[in-house]
Parts: C-alpha cells; sequence; structure tokens
C-alpha cells in the first residue's frame, strides 16, 4: 500500500485507477491464458490413454492413482503425469515410488 | 539468404497502438544511422505506412507485382528521397484481399534480406492471417502496446502465439506513455505493463502532439530538425535495437514539475 492509498483510505476516496486497471488484467489474463479449451477435455483424455498405454508396456502401474493434468505457470504449460509404480513387467516386485514427468510442451495456449 | 539482415515484426494484436508510426521512425532512425533498412508493409489491406512517410504518390509496384514478376524488386521499392538508405515496399494492393499466403511473405522477406541490414515488417492489427502471414517472414519481434487494459491484453495475446513460433528475441515498447498519469497513478505503469507481459523492454515512447502534426505533413519524427519528446524515445529505441548499450527513457525523468514530484512521493509504500 502506498501514502496515497492509504490517505485515501483514511478520507474514504477510491484508490488510483492503475491498481483496478493492474488488478482487472491480471484476473482477465489468467483466464485468457489457461483458455486451452480444445486441450483441457477430450483430447487431455485420448492423451493420458496413451501415455498409459506406453508405458504399461514396461511397468505395471497403479491405474487408481494415475493423474495427468496441465499446469500453467508463467507463459509455459507443463503436461504433468504422475504414474505410481507397481511393479515393473518381468514380475519383480518394488516399492511403489512416483515417476513424474514433466513435460515442457513448448506454449499449447492460443 | 544473408544472414546479417534483422527481418523484425511490428505487431500489437490491437489497432491503433502505434505500430506504423513506430515502424516509420524507426525505419528512418535506422537508415539515418547508416543501415540500409527496408519497410514492408504487410498491411496491405489497410495499408497505411505510405502515409507517414509521405511516399503515398510514388507506389506503383507491390511486392505481389514483384512474386508474379511483373516487375523486379528494385522498381518496387520506393526510396525515401530524404533518406536515401530507407526504401518502402507495400505486399500488396488493398484490392486484393486474399492472395497471400505465408510462403509469399517469406519469399518477399528473403529477396529483401539480400539487399538490406534491417527489415522492418509492419504487420496488420488483429491475430489472424495476416498477422500470421507477417509472422512468417521475421526472426525477431517487436510488440508495441499502450499501457491501457484493452491494448496489454491483445498484446497478450500475440505474444502467446509469437511463443510458439521460433522467433527470438521478441522484445516490448510502450508507446503513449503520459508520464504525469503514471505520477498520479491514473494509468497503468511501464512495470506493471513489463510485469504483467513479461518481455524484454526494448524503450518507452511519450504520449506527443508531435507525432499528429509529423502524420499530417507525411514526415516522421525521426526525419525533422525539431526536439520532441516522442522523437527522443524513437532514437532511443532506434539505438537500443541496433544493440548500443544506452539506458531506457523513465517517463519518472520526463515530468518534474511539483506536482509530480509530490504524486511520486505519494507513491512511496508504507507497509
Amino acid at each position: 500500500m502506498t501514502l496515497r492509498d492509504l490517505i485515501n483510505k483514511l478520507l474514504g476516496r477510491e484508490t488510483a485507477s492503475a491498481n483496478t486497471a493492474r488488478e482487472r488484467l491480471q484476473l482477465v489474463l489468467a483466464h485468457d491464458r489457461v483458455d486451452m479449451s480444445s486441450l483441457t477435455t477430450d483430447l487431455l483424455d485420448k492423451m493420458r490413454k496413451e501415455i498409459l498405454d506406453v508405458v504399461a508396456k514396461y511397468v505395471e502401474i497403479d491405474f487408481e492413482e494415475v493423474a495427468v493434468s496441465l499446469e500453467t505457470e508463467d507463459r509455459m504449460t507443463a503436461l504433468v503425469a504422475n504414474l505410481p509404480i507397481k511393479r515393473t513387467i518381468s514380475g519383480e516386485i518394488q516399492f511403489k515410488k512416483d515417476v513424474k514427468n514433466d513435460k515442457n510442451d513448448k506454449d499449447i495456449k492460443k | 539468404m544473408s544472414e546479417n539482415t534483422r527481418t523484425i515484426l511490428i505487431c500489437s494484436g490491437k489497432g491503433g497502438v502505434g505500430k506504423t508510426t513506430l515502424t516509420a521512425n524507426l525505419g528512418i532512425a535506422l537508415a539515418n544511422s547508416g543501415a540500409t533498412t527496408a519497410v514492408l508493409d504487410a498491411d496491405f489491406g489497410l495499408r497505411n505506412l505510405d502515409l507517414l512517410l509521405g511516399l503515398e504518390n510514388r507506389i506503383i509496384y507491390t511486392a505481389q507485382d514483384v512474386l508474379d514478376k511483373n516487375c523486379r524488386l528494385e522498381q518496387a521499392l520506393v526510396r525515401h528521397k530524404k533518406e536515401p538508405n530507407l526504401a518502402l515496399l507495400p505486399a500488396g494492393d488493398p484490392r486484393m484481399l486474399d492472395w497471400m499466403k505465408p510462403e509469399d511473405m517469406k519469399k518477399i522477406s528473403e529477396l529483401l534480406s539480400e539487399k538490406f541490414d534491417f527489415v522492418l515488417v509492419d504487420c496488420p492489427a488483429g491475430v489472424e492471417d495476416g498477422f500470421k502471414n507477417a509472422l512468417a517472414a521475421c526472426q525477431e519481434a517487436i510488440v508495441v502496446t499502450n499501457p491501457e487494459l484493452s491494448a496489454v491484453r491483445d498484446a497478450d495475446r500475440v505474444i502467446g502465439i509469437l511463443n510458439t513460433s521460433d522467433i527470438e528475441p521478441i522484445q516490448l515498447v510502450i508507446n503513449r506513455v503520459r508520464p504525469n498519469m503514471m505520477a498520479s497513478q491514473e494509468m497503468l505503469s511501464i512495470e506493471d505493463v513489463q510485469e504483467i507481459l513479461s518481455l524484454p523492454l526494448l524503450g518507452i515512447v511519450l504520449e506527443d502532439e508531435q507525432v499528429i502534426i509529423s502524420t499530417n505533413r507525411g514526415e516522421p519524427l525521426t526525419l525533422t530538425d525539431g526536439r520532441s519528446p516522442a522523437k527522443k524515445c524513437y532514437l532511443n529505441v532506434s539505438q537500443r535495437l541496433s544493440g548500443k548499450d544506452v539506458a531506457i527513457i523513465d517517463p519518472k525523468n520526463e515530468s518534474n514539475s511539483l506536482k509530480d514530484k509530490f504524486m511520486r512521493l505519494m507513491q512511496t509504500k508504507v507497509f
């Protein structure tokens, strides 16, 4: 809070419009940037299935715990897949461990 | 294709933020510093770069004629009389709206890069075909925006698209800056805009009535002798673009009335 904001608050006046502009802009951009409507639903499901198919060729996955999602931060959108492994295909039982698979899809945003 | 040519897209998303004015002034400034410079008007539906440069009566051929082999490139280039290092090439004619494809623009920019150090591509507003055609021709980009909501929002869309291409670097120019409105916090600050768009800042251009006057005359400010706030900024942007290590003009130093000083004092963070 700046000196001006403080005085405005004490006097019960409106704050400077630049603050309002910044806040409105940040909100609308947060919305614009995650508008990946083409990817969020059907395509993401399809992609999840295909990724699982490939991984399942090599290791046995705990399908209950699988989580595949898109995360957006600072203009970069990442595909984050959390695929807990039960055991390897050769039958050897492993400790349940997390495989974190970060693929930096270079900005799928519009 | 010459490796040293820098082909730079000048885009904004929103119309009317100052792309064409920046292109004209940068073109003159770069040419004046000794670099051979071509300005390509990719906005052939609503072309205006010729007007700003005062070359509207001298256009005979367009890039389209060059590609169709109706003329040689040299014939289509309109050399500026007062600044012989600068040439204008209109991409096409307003009457033919949909012949152009990204490959065509690429070909034109390759032809130009054989002859020029800088090629500035004045991009049409919007994020549709016209923008994508212009994009295909360029290696670098300058995103122009104003410190206001709609311009910043549209710039963000454009940056989103540029980030999916292999354009690099992408730099920001904030146009129509009013130092006293920024001082009284009634306008988004340079820091706000830069932080929101997260692009390196190439420069700012101050709001200046002289821009309108120079447009009326068809003489970009950088071509005129006088001193004006916007001219100083255009020259600064041009120097920074050509790699000179000069500081960005700070709006805080451009408004030194007692009132503005007081307003800035009021911006002191208290908690």
